[in-house]
């Protein structure tokens, strides 16, 4: 066997005290397609950040062909012939396709596009690429885009590339044209790594699998001698049992219902499918999926944020007996009937909360329209904020200290509360826990139960299934923008729910396991 | 017929000074940096361009104009590039607010211009005094035998070496912009600095370059105000708006300096205009001189409208980058 391409011994790397990767070993041989599986936060992208120079690890070994290397920066990773695609693109849109291309190369001063044009002409027609290198990105679809990015890499020479999430973006037909190019690479001797947790584009494009799960290595098979059933096994684990406290939901009534609703974001690709679902009061509904299938536009348009198709319809069901039609109303009416929204985005700040501003004035973001005059009431949202800080046992020095200076997990703790404090009919809530220890997130937890008893309309999406499994009811699965299934949460296991998330639908997920 | 040459020819003479300043604008806009304190520049430019040569027509016994006239460029260059400097170390290094730091620094630099203008007229010996008559000669001297011609002559070839050099300057800055490599560099830092960062471009550098060679391409317009224009004096404020008008034609040149030559002829007519219109009384004066403002404005209602990307400000325009924040 010849040396592998890659190799990675016993890398660990830690943020804090959280550990990103735990003693990972990884082989990549020459001219092959290997695949790193992993449900989020498994490590996957951390991993390979190594790899291009953006992290450096804090123990273990990296081989560059046979060769021991310490990968300082990204400028170090390219000498190595490793070329990374990042799952945002760092283009600048302006610009041509060519122009991106060469951004930051040495050469001549006075620049010769022909000769540049006629570069990135060969290495399309030798790979099979799309591409136009007069185009301006600005006005490229997703997958043009990362064509330009997979010849950039090609351009300066690597020989190893590294895929982060390459379809997650793309249309089916779009995915068939990138695994052809990622084919005809590896024919052409090039090694290929593609971070991705869709089992079906494992088994169709790659040699052999690396599995991921919570920063641990678990294993690598060759794709030819394994199954979906197998990989979603090593993939998802066992099951963790929580001790959160449930209780059996009382007097359940119809709150939301959705039905047939269609979202595209503004390049136009289509981030929810005709959705259907119902909400009951009383319920915690959980919505399981990896990042980015859709569950943020879901939440957006029942909470009037996000423009819908004509066709579908979200109808709300008052406890007073009435219906009316969230589609038709705006985000501001929507939120006074009850309905309310706390987004955690991944910075935690940046979605209803101001950093600079103190905890007095975040709260009054919600409330300053109450008093109806001109002067702002400060006292009203200064006894608010005071509560939740002794309620939530929020860490501050005081109602005064802009919100920036908490921690992540009393920012967090903040937000649910200011939400939870407007005593709403329906709370939706995204990604609660985000980056939270273990205390916080059952404070977290606990808060949501206690409404839920209350008769809330709880929908909350998470990341971990584990959570999902103890805390929620029902659980919704969202792949790709479909919602692939509605489980009960008592009776469903994790292998049902992980195949359903990689876009197997129940009856398929049933069947299968 | 003479009356349109001697409006064109005023029209120019308005121009060069604006585009001076709108060249050394878009060059370091083109960076990212949105630098107000261009008008101010530009007056600072201008007085030490004028210092320089006072003070060395005054010392020397037979003053020659050659010399005269660098010490008064050199003068202009190293003060106007200082005033680059600072806002390049404030905003770049120190990460304060662009517009913070620039309006401070057009404030800065009038009060500069003015305070010593009225130094060395007090030297002088009063208002209107100060003449560096060798120096502005050298400055305004025109073309021999070309500036001859009869209409080509007064029209093209009756100007001073500095509208010459405003005009090869924006081509050069054009061709650099958009043909050279360095060019493209800048460019990538003033759309995305994260971007370019990434791909190894040294985003301080370029900032620094292109803020503080831009000071210096807009301190030529002060030059060539008190020079050319004035023909060597100084009155306070006599600069007037010209330095804002410059930050407005980079708006109207869509960020191009090959577009600000025509740009800089349109506001430079439009600047004199009402002299040139019959029958304006004082208050209908004041509207006529609107006319470039009210031009810019649709401008950028017409860019807005149509919204083609190449037409925009360079995206991380006015923002400080940090490389942490990533």
């Amino acid at each position: 066997m010849s040396t592998p391409a890659i190799e990675l011994k016993n890398v660990t790397k830690r943020f804090g005290s959280v550990i990103a990767n735990d003693n990972v070993n990884l082989t990549l041989e020459q001219g092959e397609i290997l695949s790193i599986l992993g449900e989020n936060g498994s490590g996957k992208t951390t991993l390979m950040n190594m790899l291009s120079g953006i992290y450096y690890p804090d123990e273990g070994q990296i081989f560059v062909g046979g060769r021991e290397v310490s990968i300082q920066s990204p400028k170090d990773s390219f000498e190595l012939g490793i070329g990374m695609i990042h799952q945002h693109f760092k283009l600048i849109d302006v610009l041509s396709a060519a122009e991106n291309i060469i951004l930051g190369l040495q050469g001549e001063e006075i620049l010769k596009m022909q000769e540049v044009y006629a570069k990135i002409n060969e290495l399309t027609a030798k790979y099979g690429f799309d591409l136009d290198p007069k185009e301006k990105i600005y006005n490229m679809s997703v997958s043009q885009k990362q064509t330009v990015e997979i010849v950039k890499v090609l351009y300066r020479g690597a020989d190893m590339l590294i895929l982060d999430e390459p379809t997650a973006v793309l249309t089916p037909q779009e995915i068939q044209k990138l695994f052809t190019v990622l084919r005809n690479m590896r024919q052409a001797g090039k090694s290929i790594i593609i971070i991705t947790h869709k089992l079906n584009e494992v088994m169709e494009l790659s040699d052999r699998v690396a599995v991921l799960r919570k920063g641990r290595y678990i294993g690598c098979v060759e794709t030819a001698k394994t199954s979906i059933s197998e990989l979603t096994e090593m993939m998802v684990g066992e099951k963790i049992s929580l001790d959160i406290h449930r209780s059996q939901p009382q007097d359940a009534h119809k709150r939301i219902e959705m039905r047939g609703i269609t979202v595209r974001n503004k390049e136009g690709v289509r981030m929810l499918n005709k959705a259907s679902f119902v909400a009951n009061s009383g319920e915690i509904l959980g919505i399981a999926g990896v990042a980015g299938s859709g569950q943020k536009e879901l939440l957006e348009a029942i909470a009037g944020l996000q423009e819908t198709e004509t066709g579908g319809e979200i109808l709300y069901y008052a406890p007073t007996g009435e219906t009316l039609k969230l589609t038709e109303m705006t985000a501001e009416n929507i939120r006074n009937l009850g309905i309310h929204l706390s987004f955690v985005p991944e910075d935690r700040l940046g979605m209803g909360l101001v950093g600079s501003m103190d905890l007095t004035d975040n709260m009054m973001i919600r409330s300053y329209r109450e008093t109806g005059h001109f002067f702002a009431h400060r006292k009203a949202p200064r006894e608010l904020a005071e509560q939740i800080v002794e309620k939530l046992d929020v860490v501050t020095p005081g109602v005064d200290t802009p919100i920036s200076h908490l921690s992540g997990g009393n920012v967090q703790k903040m937000l649910v509360g200011r939400e939870i404090a407007a005593q709403p009919i329906v709370l939706m809530v995204a990604y609660p826990v985000r980056g939270l220890d273990i205390n916080s997130s059952y404070t977290i937890y606990n808060l949501l139960n206690e409404q839920k008893e209350k008769g809330v309309a709880v929908i909350c999406v998470g990341e971990d299934i584990d959570v999902l499994l103890a805390l929620c009811d029902r659980i919704m699965v969202m792949s790709g923008g479909n919602i692939t299934g509605v489980v009960d949460a008592k009776s469903t296991t994790k292998e049902e729910i992980g195949l359903m998330m990689t876009g197997a639908t129940k009856e398929k997920a049933d069947h299968e396991s | 017929m003479t009356l349109i040459f001697t409006f064109i020819q005023q029209a120019i003479g308005q121009g060069i000074a604006i585009l001076f300043g709108a060249t050394g604008e878009i060059m370091t806009e083109k960076s990212g940096n949105l630098n107000l304190g261009i008008p101010g520049i530009m007056y600072m430019g201008g007085i030490a361009g004028l210092m320089g040569a006072f003070f060395y027509e005054n010392h020397a016994k037979e003053p020659v104009a050659a010399i005269g006239f660098v010490v008064a460029l050199l003068s202009t260059l190293i003060v106007s590039m200082f005033g680059g400097l600072i806002y390049s170390f404030l905003t770049i290094s120190l990460r304060s607010n662009q517009n913070v730091v620039g309006l401070a620094l057009t404030t800065f630099g009038v009060g500069f211009g003015n305070f010593f203008g009225g130094s060395i007229s007090k030297m002088a010996g009063g208002v209107g005094q100060i003449s560096v008559k060798t120096t502005a000669g050298a400055f305004r001297a025109s073309i021999p035998g070309l500036s001859q011609i009869p209409v080509i002559g007064p029209l093209l070839f009756s100007y001073g070496i500095l509208t010459y050099v405003a005009l090869i300057l924006a081509l050069a800055t054009t061709f650099i912009l958009f043909r050279t490599r360095r060019g493209l560099h800048l460019r990538a830092v003033g759309e995305s600095p994260a971007t370019a960062d990434a791909a190894g471009i040294d985003v301080t550098k370029y900032k620094y370059a292109a803020t503080v060679g831009g000071a210096a391409i807009a301190g030529l317009g002060g030059l060539y105000f008190v020079m050319e224009y004035l023909g060597g004096t100084w009155s306070n404020n006599g600069f007037g708006d010209r330095g804002w008008l410059a930050v407005a034609l980079v708006i109207l040149a869509l960020w191009n300096p090959a577009h600000a030559i025509w740009g800089s002829l349109v506001f430079g007519a439009l600047y004199i205009l009402y002299i040139y219109l019959p029958g304006l009384t004082r208050a209908t004066q004041e509207l006529v001189k609107m006319l470039p403002y009210v031009v810019t404005i649709i401008v950028l209602i017409i860019t807005s409208k149509r919204n083609k990307p190449e037409n925009q400000p360079p995206a991380s325009l006015g923002t400080v980058y940090f490389r942490e924040e990533r």
